[in-house]
């Protein structure tokens, strides 16, 4: 997995290409929020558009990564959905807990309500 | 819908999440006959993969020296996969709901919902030693368009 970051105003977007997967890109997605945090971005918005593959690992990182954000007093949502990544969260009820967005200036615009 | 049989497709694999891009290859090779709908394609790979993953990981707790076998057959429409550890087994009644509020954050505790959710059946067997998963699915084929 490729995770690419840059910033839209005081919003750090993460794009993410490849797979999301046990032992390919699940621990580098944590690693990037972390590095994030740890200069004091809190308003992330995760890309998914290019996401070919998402398992339970994946969806426990992202989990771990909205938890993590949230207790430090941050926001985090996601942007272009993939329809199979849509099931694998709605199955598990988790696509009530995430703010999602279909377009990135509204997705961005959100983070200042 | 091609209603031919494949005889089964054995695989044994070092426990390593990089094989399971392999058996994934070899999933796909011998479903790719069927012309599987988008959906199918999906369940049946999600289904694998975390299948093997929970193989590796609680079944034979990631010791590389520990196989995970698996085998794939197909008769009449149905596909079967049976995945193998070599580990001591588990109690699937004592497997924590993912939907219960109190797991709904949870990290992990997610890949046997998967199985069962997009699967039409899934069933253990720990009478060989290790676990033994038995998951089938209904083959359903593209839409002509």
């Amino acid at each position: 997995m490729k995770a690419n970051v840059r910033d839209s105003g005081n919003v750090s977007i993460i794009e993410l290409k490849g797979k999301i997967t046990i032992g390919s890109g699940d621990i580098q997605l944590r690693d990037t929020i972390s590095r994030l945090l740890d200069v004091g971005k809190k308003e992330i918005l995760i890309n998914l558009k290019d996401v070919t593959s998402i398992d339970s690992s994946g969806i426990g990182e992202l989990v771990g990564c909205y938890t993590t954000v949230t207790n430090k007093g941050g926001r985090l949502r996601l942007l272009h959905l993939p329809p199979k990544i849509q099931d694998v969260l709605t199955v598990t009820q988790l696509i009530t807990v995430f703010d999602v967005y279909e377009n990135e200036p509204e997705a961005v615009a959100s983070f200042g309500s | 819908m091609k209603t031919k049989h494949v005889a089964p497709v054995t695989l044994s694999i070092a426990s390593s999440f990089d094989n399971i891009e392999l058996a994934q290859f070899v999933c796909d090779y011998v479903l790719r006959p069927w012309s599987l709908s988008a959906d199918t394609t999906h369940a049946i790979s999600m289904a694998l993969r975390e299948g093997i993953a929970n193989a590796i990981k609680h079944g034979n707790g990631g010791d590389a020296q520990k196989r995970v076998s698996l085998t794939l057959q197909v008769e009449g429409d149905v596909f079967r996969m049976s995945i193998g550890d070599e580990g001591r087994g588990f109690e699937p009644e004592n497997v924590a709901d993912p939907l219960a509020p109190e797991n709904r954050l949870k990290t992990s505790g997610r890949g046997i919902f998967y199985m069962k959710t997009f699967m039409d059946d899934v069933r253990y067997d720990f009478s060989l030693g290790g676990t033994q998963v038995v998951l089938e699915k209904k083959l359903v084929a593209e839409e002509p368009e």
